[in-house]
């Protein structure tokens, strides 16, 4: 069974809502705690959402340098898949692994609501959508207006790495309505919206987002 | 069931609306606290105390009575020091000692009989009441206030009411699950709305999307009496095994007093700064120097409060707490004083252990700080390591601050000498109580003789469609998604409902699928019209709201916002409102768990309108059973259970059409609604209904609207006229009680219809599911579209 570490920060919030949705999908959660020296063995990782160390300096700075994000950069940069989820996507910006990073939304309030979204890339945490795929889950925060200058931006778009984009107008501002992106391997993925908050139609919008944990753990289960 | 005696948050005291003093920046710590400067006047110490009897003391300017800064000279056998005149002048102020609610708070306890009480694993006098909802799951909940602060410091002050209460439902052992806001505003128009609004959502969105607490609900009333002073009420909802409760209270000698969470510093003292000997100045306490001049409103830190949370888990789950209690209210003194009268021994703290914030902070000032995001617990002393251990794990400051000792008093040293000595029963237990006097307003008949009955109803198709547009897009009932897309829902992944259903549904263990419904709900126009059958008005939407979801409701919490208990028509608001709860839960069996009491809520000498805010738990036994909010689908069967009644006065439509306000309230019918709710609850169990939507404000008509939109079904209805023969615009806008209107599939309605009749609960059947549009045969086709823009562009046009 692929075994996916999640990381928990202090301040992190939806480190449950991550290791429930790799339940679902058939993996088996590991829980990684942002003090630990190594990965457990896991084979791949969820960076999950929330306020790691309250927000303070910057969203997601404090925790990127975490003791634990070193092998977590290491292991990206080698090809393990890692999924960053709002706070998650922050921290992977700061830490280096993606391009780019995430300001405060244009209207200046945190939003929480459901967001169409656009598979626009097949990477190891979309393999199992169509390229061209609408989704829906909830996005829910404060600083999820993506930004990078404008050959950052191109170049993403060139490299096929704009990984989802909203369905509409962007709620956050975000350039080009980009929601989320990848490594230029496909193996790092951050994405503002929560795909674990959209596994169950009890608790959310559908199970659209279980689609995200289903592809990796087929990858994995492939690749073994 | 006895009073309340918790400790309960910063309000009820009337505060000087003016702009609160930037945030201190500096969170520096500083720590210990060196001794006091040989230049600063002496530390008054109980010795210092019993040699200087005739010593000045500014009791007045803290709040007491001449009276009872006497009794604190007779229980002291001395004057009381510095310190403890701190502790008495807090621990007796309304706000924590509900000195003028008391006597009627009594009435709960005198009504709630062994049967109510049968769920109950804690009740009033807890920090929060303790419910068992089976298979040994306990939920604890409660309703907090926080008022005034709100009004000064909008967003601060929402943010540490939600601060409060969650740190309420820590202390009985619980992981806070959700949180809840009641939110009371001037009108949508008026300029400081603009302020206050934004500013208190913020401040809850803030401070609850960082703790991870999903919000399921809430209300969000304008009304031009809450202008000057806006209501802040905050819920929160626990989850624990019934092996985990824990409750306040220090006893085993030797056992150890640990602090733990924030540092100590000089936010929130508030009035306790004309103690400060070297800037008090009798003749005017505003001339102090601005060395320790702070903001009065506390300042929050939600992310030191999520890592409190997982904290105090570890350490319950770790067995290594003997006793526990939040820091909120009264800092120091309420924890202290109430911890040991709870015990068996009495207490020994040193305060130079207290880790601070500030320099040269005094005895008086250590006690009365309202810093956020503290707790407090009982150790024993082969456990502090342990306890320490988890502490530092989580980052968490922890210091051992006293002991529990043997005889019966609570001891407070400072710089090596005792400031405190004192019985803690006569601090948290004994304070005064009031018998305010109280009576019927002269204008309460005037009010109640003048009704809407004579304004002009609406008697063509295109008038009556006209107001049902006009309601749909008033303030009153607009769409509050402006709101609550600041707050996360879905964090934690157990809301199965939120706002805005009915009810906020909360799945309690995924294996079982056991959860629990909350609902919180007022309406301040009933109650200024008759606050009794008001307060019971608001149980019975509470009731309905839950039943609505399916769920059984099982327990009350409430928070009882009031003008000034100095002013003998509000003193009479409140003991009619109180009787009438009392009454109203006794009637339908549901206990009063906890709650608080508001006054002094009033701009001038103009009240609010008297507001109990009433909350309702009920239980599910599975949520994939609970009934969805709203039309269900196509082609099903729409019912409307109850019956309708010419009841305008005070309702949504003689407010938004006619200005008005004056008559009677609806008829309350609490063996309808009992009757409404274990038929609906019965009906859901077996999966009998697929939606539902419960009738209150903006009666039939705006709960049709909503009830489409909920789900994007339009619906074909023909009005029931009933045996009274109603005409087509009463039978929309009336606000009768005990009415819902459900959906079911065609081939149930004959299920539906037997069991109405079995149990004697009117119902008529208005129509079917389907189409794009609100037809209502006689009045107009209402287009979806039309209605949603009208419904969600309200409060975007007046905030953004």
């Amino acid at each position: 069974m692929s075994r996916i570490g999640v990381i928990t920060f202090p301040g992190t919030l939806d480190d449950v809502d991550a290791a429930r949705a790799v339940r679902y999908a058939g993996g088996e959660p590991v829980a990684l705690w942002h003090d630990d020296a190594d990965l457990r063995g896991v084979d791949a990782v969820v960076v999950p959402g929330g306020f790691s160390y309250g927000d303070y300096l910057r969203a997601g700075a404090i925790a990127a340098r975490s003791p634990v994000m070193g092998p977590v950069v290491d292991a990206g940069r080698a090809g393990m898949p890692v999924l960053g989820i709002c706070n998650g996507f922050q921290i992977l910006c700061e830490a280096g692994l993606l391009p780019g990073a995430l300001v405060r939304n244009h209207g200046l309030r945190f939003v929480c609501r459901e967001v169409g979204l656009r598979v626009e890339a097949d990477t190891a945490w979309t393999s199992g959508f169509t390229v061209g795929q609408d989704i829906r889950v909830p996005l829910k925060s404060g600083e999820g207006r993506y930004v990078a200058d404008a050959a950052t931006l191109d170049a993403l778009e060139a490299e096929g790495r704009v990984v989802f984009r909203y369905t509409e107008p962007a709620p956050n501002g975000a350039l080009r309505d980009i929601a989320g992106i990848s490594s230029a391997d496909g193996r790092v993925v951050g994405l503002m919206p929560h795909p674990e908050h959209a596994i169950d139609a009890l608790t959310g919008p559908g199970t659209d987002g279980l689609g995200l944990f289903t592809s990796v753990i087929s990858q994995l289960t492939a690749a073994a | 069931m006895t009073v309340p005696q918790g400790p309960a948050r910063v309000d009820a005291a009337p505060v000087d609306p003016t702009p609160a003093d930037p945030i201190p920046a500096d969170p520096t710590p500083v720590q210990p606290s060196p001794p006091a400067p040989s230049s600063a006047p002496p530390v008054d110490t109980v010795e210092r105390a019993a040699g200087t009897p005739d010593e000045a003391q500014p009791h007045a300017a803290l709040g007491l009575r001449d009276e009872e800064y006497a009794r604190i000279r007779d229980i002291l056998g001395r004057r009381p020091t510095e310190a403890e005149l701190a502790m008495y002048s807090v621990m007796w102020s309304e706000h924590c000692s509900y000195k003028s609610s008391k006597v009627h708070l009594r009435r709960f306890g005198e009504t709630t009989t062994e049967a109510m009480r049968a769920r109950l694993l804690a009740g009033i006098g807890e920090n929060a009441g303790v419910v068992d909802v089976g298979d040994g799951w306990a939920v604890t909940f409660k309703i907090e206030s926080h008022n005034h602060p709100s009004y000064v410091e909008p967003h601060q002050g929402a943010a540490t009411g939600v601060g409060g209460i969650v740190r309420d439902i820590m202390a009985m052992g619980a992981r806070p699950v959700a949180v809840m806001d009641g939110l009371r505003v001037g009108p949508l128009d008026a300029p400081d709305t603009a302020r206050v609004l934004p500013g208190v959502v913020s401040g809850v969105g803030f401070y609850g999307n960082c703790l991870g607490l999903p919000n399921i609900g809430g209300e969000v009333v304008f009304d031009p009496t809450y202008a000057g002073n806006p209501l802040v009420n905050a819920l929160c909802v626990g989850v624990l095994r019934h092996e985990d409760l824990h409750l306040a209270f220090a006893s085993g000698t030797g056992n150890k007093i640990v602090l733990f969470g924030a540092r100590t510093g000089l936010d929130g003292i508030g009035g306790v700064s004309v103690l400060a000997s070297e800037t008090f100045d009798a003749a005017d306490p505003t001339q102090a120097p601005s060395r320790k001049k702070l903001p009065s409103v506390q300042v929050g830190d939600p992310f030191a409060e999520k890592v409190l949370i997982e904290c105090c888990l570890e350490l319950f789950g770790a067995g290594l707490v003997v006793g526990i209690q939040d820091l909120g209210g009264a800092g120091l003194s309420c924890a202290t004083s109430e911890l040991a009268s709870a015990g068996d021994g009495g207490m020994h703290v040193d305060l130079d252990a207290v880790p601070l914030r500030a320099a040269d902070m005094t005895a008086a000032e250590i006690l009365s700080s309202e810093s956020q995001e503290r707790m407090c617990a009982v150790v024993t002393p082969e456990n502090v390591d342990a306890f320490m251990a988890v502490c530092r794990r989580w980052d968490v400051t922890a210091t051992v601050i006293g002991e529990v000792t043997d005889g019966d008093r609570l001891r407070i040293t400072h710089h090596g000498a005792t400031v405190v000595d004192v019985p803690p029963r006569t601090v948290a237990h004994d304070g005064p109580v009031y018998e305010r006097p109280y009576a019927r307003p002269e204008w309460q008949d005037a009010l109640q003789a003048d009704t809407v009955a004579g304004r002009p109803r609406p008697s063509t198709p295109g008038e009556i469609a006209e107001q049902v547009r006009g309601l749909v897009a008033s303030p009153a009932l607009a769409s509050r998604a402006w709101v609550t897309e600041q707050y996360d829902r879905y964090v934690r992944g157990n809301t199965t409902s939120a706002t805005p259903a009915d009810a906020g549904v909360v799945r309690v263990d995924e294996e079982t699928g056991r959860g629990v419904a909350i609902s919180i709900d007022a309406n301040g126009r009933f109650c200024q019209l008759d606050p009794r059958a008001g307060a019971q008005l608001a149980l019975a939407e509470s009731v309905r709201n839950v039943a609505s979801s399916g769920a059984v409701p099982v327990a009350v919490t409430d928070c009882l916002n009031f003008g000034s208990p100095e002013d003998p028509a509000v003193m009479w608001q409140f003991a009619e409102a109180v009787a009438g709860m009392a009454e109203g839960c006794a009637a339908l069996g549901l206990p009063v768990t906890g709650g608080n009491v508001s006054f002094y809520n009033q701009t001038g000498s103009t009240a609010i309108l008297p507001t109990p805010v009433v909350g309702v738990l009920g239980i599910l036994s599975d949520v994939t059973r609970a009934v969805p909010h709203g039309l269900g689908p196509e082609g099903h069967a729409v019912w409307l259970l109850g019956e309708t009644r010419d009841e305008l006065d005070g309702s949504a439509w003689a407010g938004v059409v006619h200005d008005h306000l004056g008559g009677r309230p609806p008829q309350v019918d609490l063996a309808a609604e009992a009757r409404l709710a274990a038929l609906v609850a019965g009906a859901a169990s077996e999966g009998l209904l697929s939606g539902a939507h419960d009738l209150s404000d903006g009666g039939l008509a705006q709960a049709l609207v909503e009830a489409a939109l909920g789900t994007g079904r339009g619906a074909r209805v023909a009005l029931p006229s009933g045996p009274r023969g109603l005409d087509a615009a009463t039978v929309l806008f009336s606000e009768s009680g005990a009415r819902m209107l459900v959906t079911v599939a065609p081939g149930d309605e004959a299920e539906l219809a037997r069991r109405c009749a079995d149990a004697g609960q009117p119902a008529a059947r208005l129509g079917e599911v389907g189409g794009d549009a609100v037809a209502i045969e006689g009045v107009d086709d209402l287009p979806l579209a039309e209605l949603r823009s009208l419904w969600e562009a309200t409060l975007p046009a007046a905030l953004d």
